[in-house]
């Protein structure tokens, strides 16, 4: 477990101030913004291309290459900051938004250079009352020292940066989703295709929409160049990655490792401090809660996205949740299936019905009214979900929210079936010890 | 008083001029008819639809899906408790359950003192500081049953300033001094920006 790895997002958490542009200033703060605009748009977008930063939202596209998706002449571009950061088990853009706002702020500003993009929308969470407050006052330095808006730092350069907020809801992290929340509509994702905003977004135009921490890496790469970056890392995972260890584990965090090197079993055991009380693990959510769960064997994989496509699960947005060995997966269960049903918008029958029938079923089972069909019942509803219930998840719907409710249960009923048929067996015996009720003949009315 | 004040208003048209087509800013005009009344009113509703130029059932549309938007009075506090997973793990039914008995409502329910509304929440990204809660979308990290007692506590002697009542934003909003403005761009500006057409200056 490599310790000398330089700090490319959190290198300002710990400094007093550090949301502060006194102290952004002083810590090298928008010097990637005056190196970029003594150079090319062009330039800039290679270089990033170069540095093949893996979008850290969840999807795990190349941000350099996303950017290329924009159709040539097509004008005006825009560029939307997801910061709807909701999936269960992460934690890291509010972390990002709250003590390190200006260097989201540059990130934001440089992507807008390369890519041409005439304004830009900060969506941040409807929750984080904090990260909003933050980001408006970064902006509202960075607008009066010049850094943003008209002529910036007395080039051509003009981009206005609008900080926008949501009202509670998990699909607008989904991107077409979060476009028409910022268009002030319902948030339902759009059908597909086209696949890519950057063909049409935002008020149909060429839209890029990139993930908090992606954007925060941007500083980093513009200074010290993508050479520098791809030095760390391994494959097609380059250069460091904040993942949330939460859940079973002596000292829960978030921490910025190297990406493509780092294993899981150097996050839990080392960063994290192992499991708790010394107790066995039973399984591990490796990328939140839409992903499929890990096991023992699966602690030496590396934190790399090919590599854990390839195990069957995904990194997800970086969100480790640990279950030891007093677990009930049941219940575990539930409680992330619980979260889809809640979250599905309505919009693709297979997620709206699909999501709720499983968490009937589970409730049930849980609350001792499981029947001896309810996991052939439960594992037919996924198959209607994500026919084949296979990985990557075929998908029946305009988003992947349904099939993500798929992955906790196959996990769970593959390697736990046990504890979901000694729920149900409970129930079938208890119901069998009850004497019948003798019901009264009831009289319709006629 | 339920259309938006005078103030509200500047700042509602304010944030309007923000945006490239106005039922963009939608959203944020909820909220600030939120913050006014502590929920969104009918009344509300409607003069957000003629200050974006939409119908009022678009605006009850867009507000109706969104979790944060109440239409019918909550508490002084809106209480959220995090059940999803990394809470659960280590105690976040227990804590719901807790907040329930302490505060003698059911999930969803207002104190009849009109100063709580309990609700269980989904994750609220501090899955490491778990289990965690929000009060008006403020955070409490590792809450343990009795922290939750001596919150509620301070709650309802006013010991804790820093939470405001339900609907309240941020104390700083975001303003854009007109002599920075770049200006919003509209989809109909169909012309490179003149910073991307030609090379910088002195580029490399």
């Amino acid at each position: 477990m490599a310790t000398d790895i330089p700090r490319i997002v959190t290198s300002r958490f710990g400094v007093e101030g550090s949301h502060t542009l006194a102290v952004f200033e002083q810590t090298g703060g928008y010097a990637a913004l005056r190196k970029a605009l003594a150079t090319t748009p062009a330039a800039i977008g290679d270089e990033v291309k170069k540095a093949s930063v893996l979008g850290r939202g969840g999807a795990g596209f190349p941000t350099g290459v996303k950017w290329t998706f924009c159709p040539p002449d097509v004008w005006p571009r825009y560029l939307v900051v997801n910061g709807d950061e909701s999936e269960p088990g992460t934690y890291k853009d509010r972390m990002l938004m709250e003590l390190d706002p200006h260097q989201l702020i540059e990130g934001v500003l440089l992507a807008c250079y390369a890519v041409g993009c005439g304004q830009a929308f900060l969506y941040v969470r409807g929750e984080m009352a904090i990260a909003q407050e933050r980001i408006a006052v970064a902006l509202n330095e960075a607008y009066a020292a010049g850094y943003v808006g008209k002529n910036i730092l007395g080039t051509d350069f003009s981009v206005d940066v609008v900080l926008h907020w949501g009202a509670g809801a998990y699909i607008v992290g989904e991107e077409t989703a979060l476009i028409e929340s910022l268009e002030g509509n319902r948030g339902m994702p759009r059908l597909k295709p086209p696949y890519f905003p950057a063909a049409k977004g935002l008020y149909l135009q060429p839209t890029i929409v990139n993930n908090v921490e992606t954007l925060a890496n941007l500083p980093w790469i513009v200074t010290n160049g993508a050479d520098a970056y791809t030095a760390l890392g391994a494959e097609a995972s380059r250069g460091t990655r904040m993942f949330a260890v939460s859940g079973h584990v002596e000292k829960p965090g978030v921490f910025e490792v190297e990406f493509g090197t780092t294993t899981f079993r150097d996050l839990i055991e080392g960063h994290a401090g192992g499991v708790r009380g010394g107790r066995a693990l039973k399984a591990f959510i490796p990328g939140g809660a839409s992903a499929p769960w890990f096991f023992e064997e699966h602690l030496d994989i590396p934190l790399e996205k090919a590599t854990v496509d390839k195990a069957g699960s995904m990194l997800g947005s970086g969100a480790v949740v640990v279950m030891d060995e007093t677990t009930d997966v049941v219940k575990a269960c539930l409680s992330v299936v619980r979260f889809f049903a809640h979250e599905s918008c309505g919009k693709c029958t297979p997620c709206r019905e699909g999501t709720t029938w499983l968490e009937r079923i589970l409730s049930r089972i849980v609350g001792g009214y499981g029947r001896p069909s309810d996991l052939a019942l439960l594992m037919d509803v996924c198959d209607n979900i994500s026919p084949g219930i296979a990985w990557p998840p075929k998908q029946t719907t305009i988003c992947p929210l349904g099939p993500s409710a798929v992955s906790p249960i196959s996990s769970a009923v593959t390697r736990f079936r046990d504890e979901f048929d000694a729920y149900i067996d409970r129930a079938v015996r208890q119901r069998q010890s009850v004497q019948p009720v003798e019901f009264r003949k009831v009289v319709a009315h006629g | 008083m339920a259309r938006l004040d005078a103030d509200r208003l500047v700042l509602a048209r304010e944030i309007i001029a923000r945006y490239p087509r106005p039922k963009s800013a939608l959203i944020p005009l909820l909220h600030l008819a939120q913050e006014q009344d502590g929920f969104v009113t009918e009344e509300a509703m409607a003069h957000i639809a003629d200050l974006v130029g939409v119908s009022a059932a678009e605006v009850l549309g867009t507000c109706t899906f969104y979790e944060m938007f109440k239409l019918e009075p909550v508490g002084t506090y809106l209480v959220n408790v995090c059940t999803n997973i990394s809470c659960m793990l280590v105690g976040g039914d227990e804590l719901l359950h807790h907040a329930e008995s302490s505060l003698g409502v059911k999930v969803g329910d207002t104190t009849p003192d009109g100063l709580f509304t309990l609700e269980g929440a989904e994750c609220l990204a501090a899955c490491t500081e778990a289990p965690c809660l929000q009060v008006n979308y403020r955070y409490e990290y590792r809450v343990s049953n009795e922290g939750f007692d001596s919150l509620v506590d301070d709650l309802r002697d006013g010991r804790r300033p820093d939470v405001p009542s339900h609907g309240k934003l941020g104390g700083v909003r975001q303003h854009i001094p007109d002599d920075r403005r770049a200006g919003p761009v509209s989809p109909d500006d169909v012309r490179p920006p003149v910073w991307h057409a030609a090379p910088e200056e002195g580029s490399a």
